[in-house]
């Protein structure tokens, strides 16, 4: 079940903070202010193209304290179903959008004596509210970023300018390396690391924190995923006696919604849970593009997270 | 609607009572003459007016008696408020949300105004003009959950969201049926439900964590919990057992109408937004039931759950030395016939 409540926007402003990235504010279309949100927290933007609706998360870059706007930074990627292109190419001035209440699958600890935030390209934006929450409530905090050359690396001088020595700029054109091990030695009993950026950046840091010892509940991360695409296929819903076709740029959910059926969904990005459905039989491989299902739920087969992985075979049948 | 405040007590002589308005406004649970758990949960959203669910808070003619003994058992446990030291910011999430929502809903009663970080707050029952600083909490006489739960009835859980999991990290609890702050703070979600029988093995509680999990700002959502009580004493805590337990054992038939009292609890849950934390809050309605079989329905529902209902929960909920005298007593008020669906007097 959705009923998820929206709120309509306009575009107050847009700007091109580095190569392939830009910066929108989204104010409130009527009434004042939008609601305050915590740090790490994002909102799922729907966006209407002709017949085609998009609905992406990003996190909300801006104070946490501030209601009259939210900001965002999106990053125009070539291997996209389209959003990030409607968002860049086709968004004015005083465009309207809706969007979700903001929801924070990516929070700060509150009992953390020292965080470390790595982030690598487009990763910074959830780390921007994280510094300013995390500085305003004087915590102590290291922002790392990771960035492929000065040209791509959006608000890398603006965070050094606000936060000092407590921001480090790693530029890889310039050869310069995220010195991974020097930051997960030796760090005092109650430091926190988040990482968000690339998949392979965040396994590789991950991967390496956990070698070192870090427990699990030290370590937190965020990774949207944009719902792959691939072969159709297609779906029967038992519950509801249908059978839907979920096409090629399209997911198992969006089929699902389009077909009238409501499912339960939240961050629609693989990473909340919220969407997992039984998996009644199959009759092919489910393959599964979600962060959530554990590599047991997967060897059963008997689950399946509808907003972002597929099906390859004949018949799929799901409890919906 | 302007409300009566009455003076009246939940110990010592017991002079609680409700009015008629009351008993009809009073969020009887049983939609059917049967009872078992469930999630039960629906969106805490406005209900008919003057009832219990009309607004996020409910203030009725008990308002200032209850805050008045809530008063009296901080001053003698104080541990029946407790933070842990990183729910400071969840605190003034709740404050912001207690005084908001009172003032908006209540405005004959309660004012605020706010002017950037400062605020200045009016309880006319209560007797309180203070401004302060949001956010500082220098300017508050305590902390800002002990203050703004000294002005609400109900009691107030806040859970700390990490790790998979909800922590119970902060709580006003003065008006608990049998749990303990002191004891539960700290505690996760299926920890602190640890003695509930039955549910665990019905997946109930990891159905209702994942729910809660991804509860939503601007979604909060409510449903009701139910056991018995001997006098309107508010304070059952386990830390005063030894001042009510014993009366369990002092009902018969002479004295099981005016003494046992329907002890239900409005639940409610919000997402708090700069905290990302969840404010558990549970708002304790007594009925004896003598008030309570004024209304037929009533009497003959509350006489075939209590009759039909499962041994674990006739021990869970405390109910054993009096089950059979109560039993007996409705028996008299229950003729048999068809009640109606849902949980309204008619």
């Amino acid at each position: 079940m959705s009923g998820h409540s929206q709120i309509e926007v306009r575009v107050g402003e847009i700007e091109t903070v580095a190569r392939d990235i830009k910066r929108f504010r989204l104010e409130p279309a009527s009434g004042t202010t939008l609601p305050l949100f915590s740090a790490g927290s994002h909102v799922r933007v729907t966006m209407t193209d002709g017949a085609k609706s998009f609905c992406n998360p990003y996190s909300l870059m801006g104070s946490p304290t501030e209601g009259a706007s939210y900001q965002i930074s999106v990053l125009k990627t070539a291997m996209s179903r389209g959003g990030s292109h409607f968002m860049h190419d086709t968004l004015k001035l005083d465009s309207r959008l809706k969007i979700s209440h903001p929801v924070n699958l990516f929070p700060v600890d509150q009992r953390g004596r020292k965080h470390i935030l790595i982030a690598g390209g487009i990763g910074i934006t959830p780390f921007i509210s994280m510094a300013e929450q995390l500085s305003c409530a004087g915590r102590p905090f290291e922002l790392h970023y990771v960035i492929r050359d000065r040209g791509r690396g959006a608000y890398a001088s603006d965070l050094t300018a606000k936060y000092g020595p407590r921001v480090r700029i790693y530029c890889r054109s310039d050869d310069e390396q995220l010195p991974l091990s020097r930051l997960l030695d030796n760090q005092p009993l109650g430091t926190h690391l988040y990482v968000c950026g690339p998949a392979s950046m965040i396994e590789g840091v991950l991967a390496s924190a956990r070698a070192e010892g870090w427990p699990n509940e030290n370590l937190h991360t965020e990774h949207f995923l944009a719902p792959p695409v691939g072969e159709p296929f297609k779906v029967r819903l038992e519950k509801s006696s249908l059978s839907v076709n979920v096409g090629e740029r399209q997911s198992i959910l969006e089929a699902v919604e389009a077909a009238g059926v409501d499912a339960p969904y939240l961050c629609r990005g693989g990473a909340c849970g919220q969407c997992e459905t039984n998996v009644l039989s199959a009759d092919g491989e489910i393959v599964h593009n979600d962060h959530y299902l554990t590599s047991e739920d997967r060897r059963l087969g008997k689950k399946i997270m509808i907003c972002i992985s597929r099906f390859k075979g004949n018949g799929l049948v799901v409890d919906l | 609607m302007t409300l009566k405040f009455k003076a009246e007590t939940f110990r010592n002589d017991f002079s609680f009572a409700n009015s008629p308005e009351a008993i009809l406004r009073f969020p009887f649970p049983f939609h059917e003459d049967k009872y078992m758990y469930s999630v039960n949960v629906e969106p805490h959203v406005s209900g008919p007016p003057g009832s219990v669910t009309e607004f996020a808070f409910d203030v009725d003619e008990h308002y200032v008696a209850e805050m008045q003994d809530r008063a009296i058992v901080l001053k003698e446990d104080p541990l029946r408020c407790q933070a842990l030291p990183h729910m400071m910011l969840a605190q003034w999430d709740l404050l912001e949300l207690i005084m908001t929502s009172l003032a908006r809903d209540y405005p004959a009663h309660f004012a605020l105004a706010r002017e950037g970080d400062s605020w200045h707050w009016i309880n006319r029952p209560m007797g309180i003009d203070h401004s302060f600083i949001f956010g500082d909490i220098a300017k508050l006489p305590c902390g800002p959950i002990e203050y703004a739960t000294r002005q609400c009835q109900g009691d107030f859980c806040l859970l700390d969201q990490r790790d998979g999991n909800l922590w119970m990290d902060a709580g006003m609890v003065t008006t608990q049926a049998d749990w303990s702050l002191d004891f539960d703070l700290g505690m996760n979600f299926v920890e602190w439900h640890g003695p509930v029988p039955l549910a665990h093995e019905l997946g109930m509680f990891d159905r209702a964590l994942k729910f809660l999990l991804n509860l939503q700002q601007g979604r909060p959502v409510r449903r009701l919990n139910w056991t018995m009580t001997v006098h309107p004493r508010l304070d059952t805590s386990p830390e005063n057992y030894h001042k009510w337990g014993k009366d369990r054992a002092a009902l018969s038939l002479e004295n099981v109408g005016d003494d046992l009292h329907l002890r239900v609890e409005l639940q409610a849950l919000w997402r708090l937004p700069r905290s990302n934390a969840i404010v558990f809050s549970i708002r304790c309605y007594l009925i004896k039931l003598r008030e309570l079989v004024t209304v037929p329905k009533w009497g003959r529902r509350l006489h075939r759950v209590l009759k039909t209902l499962a041994l674990e929960l006739v021990e869970y909920k405390g109910l054993v030395r009096y089950h059979e005298v109560a039993v007996a007593w409705l028996s008299e008020y229950d003729d048999g016939a068809p009640t109606s669906a849902g949980c309204g007097p008619e």
